[in-house]
């Protein structure tokens, strides 16, 4: 199946760029709606600002509104540390768990769901708890959470030779072999799930540094892929359940990806060997709901549209560090105690002072970007002689295909029903991923950004028109969010190779939060980089705490 | 002379004649209700225009036979594709009425030049008064055929529009044999004769089109002739007529039958008026109906002059719509849906709900939930823990909530489900089951905000005057459970599960 996709990859980009490929459909509208590459650009011609004009002070700044900084935002206020700003690039918080609020739906422009955590997923728990989600746990530990929060049934199906299935392994067809290597990789996963660590403690947990990465070393040696063949697990349905895995969660093929972050994975979240995968929380706007949730109490402490320039600690330490930003026209100057630098780890290249902006340890932070598109369709009338109006089962949440570059689409409309249509006719709002994690990340990030909209629209349509035959006729909207850097790549020898424990150790004053210290775009790694951080600072300060991250 | 055949002539046109006028007045009936008043404009005007044609023909001097004929081919392409006209008049324009009388005087007038002009023809050929009394005898004769065969024979085998395509090949066939039979007085047969072929081709293609004609294609899977259909985003909309009533079909699935919905809505609503104002000690003011869209259940409401505010929460606007402007479907709820009481949204009910809940903006004291069967994850979540909790918080204390539960009997886990899942959300019920002959025997479950109700002053609960199926007897009976239709243990149906579209799903396969 792997060689399919390829050829039919290598076919749709030779299609994209081709002068007779079909038209697209009259009317569509749409374009490039972010992220400010520009803006974020500026970064590197900061030698050439006006003088600052901007004098902000604070106890503690934190760089970069994603999960992460909201997170230790979050951490500092519930022990009482009011004293803080959050700088952030765009004009939305959120990074990579951003959201758009419409039209028809709010919708998700990255992360869109998180699962549902067990008890000892502290920081996690006492989120959603606050935030009424979380209303206790069960005998085995899972929490237990609001209905309207979970993913509403029907939750994934997959599409094969011209037909949709329940689930997203394909059981449709499967022989005796394919489910008997299917058990076998399950078993091999519990077997990860019952390891234990030096100190007793899971081997594979979220968050991850809880975990005791160093006794699964010897899969890091290795990728996914190669973990499944040495194992004979050569079904090309597992294969593909494991791929598309890997490609969802990390924006990489299974033969790039380190056997250790596949096995995390599947082994993270299970509570005991024979457990089922968590459900999962969900809303329209994916996790851009957390973000609101997040961001809001901040109010005018979160400072949008600031692009931060340079990051230094003060001569006399104990001042503190300096941030100088841009802000529109202004430069701004930034003096705080504390910085939390909840930014990925590529930007200390060019916002570190040059004795810290290029350790040898940061070439292992790779990115890989991502394409994301909405889609407004409209509902069509229901054809005569209706009786069930889908062939096959029906649309869900999460709808993959099989033999596709893409990872197929996400239906915000699912999750809540947008209001009545003004004009009679109801629309649904779709989300397309297609991680561009093949090859390597600098060709495909150029790729990303040199390809036009129309031709990305093409690709889109040739891809989920196989299992739609009436999008073009639905589709009247096609907006586009290129992530140039959307997930850092957990590839072999980054777990264990001691660069995490290396990315995450403070610089005096600055303190590090983001996800990729754990090797993994997740939100619960985020949310605990930035926990971790903002407990960091306050047990410097001396300041009460309860603690979340450990 | 052949005198035998000129007779079976006369007989083919009889029988046509009459056939038309069936037609026009049976769509009339199918479509406007009230056939007495519908059969009897058709067959007076059909009547009175045989008289226009009968005064017509005088102005008819020459060629007679060759008039004669093109009458005939008039007749079969005005007469054949009458039918099939007047649904699509129906369906596409509001000009129904006037296409309807139109095309009956038309047909009329046409037939009415017929016999006269057969007289005239073959006046020199036999004497007068056995003329007449021969002629007329065929006449009435084709016409018994006529009225026999119709009923009995072709409207149930061919439907209504083939039927009239079948009347119009037969008086085409009539038209095009009449130029051999009178060829004598015919001096160029030719042109004649290439018109029949064509009139006899155009309804021929009729009659194998008709099977690809939409609605058409649907009788073969509703049984009955379609008179009624439209595709909206959410739905397919199609109202069917048979001898016993009409039947309104949603996505293929059977919402109600005009000869016993009385049952059912009767059912449904009475019981859960009662149990409220038992809760209250006074007859409830404000009701809720969500989905029920054909404005039947808000009809039975409206028996209560208590109930001032009625309002209806359906999803598609093209089934209000439907229910508030169609005859047959306005004089079924009684214009329910117009009355001042009544006011209806088009909105999802669980969007709907969700913004009454955070707004707090409405409270019920009864809500009546008639959703289609829960045959899919869309229908499906409107039956969950989540859709209950939200009309639990539009209810007063002691308010009443009633759920058409699909059937107890050849649903036994999904009747069950939809009452376990009302109690999950926190609802004291009361299942209870009516039979409805054309869904078989039918479940309901009475769901009540027990907590904290204030015990009401004593009351005395009345059921309204005019109910056909239910009295204070019938009504106790309907609690009762025999044990073919008792309790099974299920899973509550909650929007992250659906459990109850798979229970669902299951059960029906067994029975279709």
């Amino acid at each position: 199946m792997e060689l399919t996709r390829r050829q039919w990859l290598l076919s749709a980009l030779a299609l994209a760029g081709c002068p007779a490929a079909p038209a697209l459909p009259a009317g569509l509208r749409g374009g490039i709606v972010g992220p400010s590459d520009l803006r974020g650009h500026q970064v590197r011609r900061r030698h050439s600002l006006p003088a600052p004009s901007l004098r902000w002070r604070t106890e503690v700044a934190i760089l970069g509104g994603g999960i992460s900084g909201l997170s230790a935002a979050w951490a500092l206020r519930r022990a009482g540390l009011e004293d803080l700003l959050v700088l952030e690039l765009e004009d939305a918080p959120g990074g990579t768990s951003g959201w758009a609020p419409g039209p028809v739906s709010p919708r998700p422009w990255g992360a869109h769901y998180l699962p549902v955590p067990s008890q000892h997923q502290r920081a996690v728990c006492t989120l959603l708890s606050e935030l009424g989600v979380l209303q206790g746990f069960d005998a085995a530990g899972r929490a237990i959470c609001a209905e309207e929060a979970l993913c509403r049934a029907p939750q994934e199906r997959i599409f094969y030779k011209g037909r949709w299935y329940e689930g997203l392994y394909l059981r449709a067809g499967a022989s005796a072999e394919d489910l008997r290597q299917l058990d076998r990789f399950h078993a091999e996963v519990g077997r990860w799930v019952r390891a234990r660590g030096t100190g007793g403690q899971r081997v594979f947990t979220l968050p991850s540094a809880l975990g005791d990465r160093q006794a699964a070393s010897e899969l890091d040696r290795m990728t996914f892929a190669d973990w499944l063949r040495g194992l004979g697990l050569t079904s090309s349905r597992l294969r593909f359940y494991a791929d598309y895995a890997c490609r969802d969660d990390f924006g990489l093929p299974a033969s790039a990806t380190s056997a250790w972050a596949g096995v995390h994975y599947f082994a993270a979240r299970l509570l005991h060997p024979d457990d089922r995968p968590p459900e999962v929380l969900t809303w329209p706007e994916g996790n851009g709901w957390l973000v609101q949730q997040l961001a809001h109490p901040l109010g005018d402490r979160l400072r949008t549209g600031c692009v931060v320039l340079q990051v230094h600690p003060l001569v006399e330490a104990r001042e503190g560090a300096e941030v100088v930003f841009l802000h529109g026209e202004q430069t701004g100057r930034l003096r705080a105690r504390h910085v939390i630098f909840a930014l990925p780890a590529f930007l200390r290249r060019h916002l570190l002072p040059p004795a810290h902006a290029a350790p040898a340890w940061l070439e292992a932070f790779q990115y890989s970007p991502w394409l994301v598109a909405n889609l407004t369709l409209r509902n069509l009338p229901v054809p005569p002689g209706t009786r069930s109006p889908v062939p096959g089962f029906p649309l869900c949440w999460d709808n993959v295909l099989v033999d596709s570059p893409s990872l197929g689409y996400v239906v915000a409309t699912h999750q809540r029903e947008p209001p009545p249509p003004p004009d009679g006719v109801p629309r649904s709002a779709w989300t397309w991923y297609l991680p561009l994690g093949e090859g390597h990340p600098a060709e495909q990030r150029a790729r990303l950004l040199q390809t036009p909209w129309q031709s990305w629209v093409r690709l889109l349509l040739q891809d989920l028109g196989r299992a739609e035959p009436d999008l073009a006729a639905r589709l009247e909207r096609v907006d586009l969010y290129r992530w140039g850097h959307a997930m850092v790549r957990p590839v072999p020898g980054l777990f264990t190779s001691g660069v995490l424990e290396r990315a995450a150790a403070p610089l005096g004053p600055i303190h590090f939060a983001h996800t990729d210290l754990a090797g993994m775009a997740l939100f619960e790694e985020a949310q605990h980089a930035g926990v971790r951080a903002a407990e960091a600072v306050m047990a410097a300060r001396g300041h009460p705490f309860e603690a979340l991250s450990s | 002379m052949q005198v035998p055949l000129l007779f079976l002539t006369v007989f083919v046109i009889a029988t046509c004649g009459l056939a038309y006028e069936l037609v026009a007045g049976t769509v009339a009936s199918y479509l406007l209700g009230d056939s007495v008043t519908q059969f009897s404009t058709a067959i007076g005007l059909y009547l009175f225009a045989l008289g226009v044609g009968a005064y017509l023909s005088r102005f008819l001097e020459r060629n007679l036979v060759a008039r004669f004929v093109d009458i005939e081919l008039a007749v079969a392409l005005l007469g054949g594709c009458s039918a099939a006209i007047l649904m699509l008049a129906f369906a596409h324009s509001s000009w129904f009425r006037p296409v309807l009388y139109g095309t009956i005087l038309g047909t009329g007038t046409l037939v009415g030049l017929e016999v006269p002009l057969l007289l005239r023809i073959l006046r020199e050929r036999m004497e007068f008064k056995e003329l007449v009394a021969r002629v007329l005898t065929v006449d009435y004769i084709g016409s018994l055929a006529a009225s026999l065969l119709f009923p009995l024979l072709l409207l149930p085998r061919l439907g209504l529009v083939r039927t009239a395509l079948a009347f119009g090949l037969a008086n085409a066939l009539v038209a095009l044999w009449s130029t051999w039979l009178l060829g004598e007085q015919l001096r160029r047969p030719g042109p004649l004769r290439a018109r029949c072929a064509m009139v006899l081709m155009v309804l021929l293609a009729g009659l194998i089109m008709a099977d690809r004609l939409t609605a058409l294609a649907e009788e073969g899977l509703y049984g009955d002739e379609v008179v009624w259909a439209r595709s909206s985003p959410y739905q397919r909309i199609v109202l069917t007529r048979n001898r016993s009533g009409f039947q309104l079909f949603l996505n293929g699935s059977l919402q109600f039958s005009s000869a016993d919905e009385y049952r059912y809505h009767e059912a449904l609503v009475h019981p859960g008026v009662l149990a409220a104002w038992r809760a209250l000690g006074r007859p409830p003011a404000r009701a809720l109906v969500l989905g029920g869209g054909d404005g039947l259940a808000v009809r039975e409401l409206l028996r209560y002059d208590s109930l001032r505010e009625v309002t209806l929460v359906d999803l598609d606007p093209a089934v209000t719509q439907l229910a508030s402007s169609h005859p047959l479907l306005r004089e079924q709820n009684g214009g329910a849906l117009s009355s001042p009481r009544v006011r209806v949204i088009n909105d999802d009910a669980m969007h709907w709900l969700d913004e009454a809940v955070r707004r707090s903006s409405s409270s019920f004291e009864l809500v009546v939930a008639d959703f289609p069967d829960p045959s899919s994850f869309a229908v499906g979540k409107l039956y969950t823990t989540r859709f209950y909790r939200l009309v639990r918080r539009v209810l007063v204390p002691g308010g009443v909530l009633v759920v058409q539960s699909t059937s107890p009997l050849f649903a036994r886990q999904s009747f069950w489900c939809i009452v376990q899942t009302l109690r999950a959300a926190g609802l004291a019920v009361r299942p209870y089951h009516a039979l409805v002959p054309s869904f078989g025997e039918w479940g309901f479950a009475l769901a009540q905000r027990a907590d904290d109700a204030p015990p009401p002053p004593p009351a005395r609960p009345a059921l309204p005057p005019g109910l056909r199926y239910l009295d204070e007897r019938s009504l106790e009976a309907l609690f009762v459970f025999p044990p073919d239709m008792a309790e099974v243990p299920v899973q509550p149906n909650r929007l992250n599960n659906q459990v109850l579209v798979s229970y669902y799903e299951r059960e029906w396969k067994r029975w279709n």
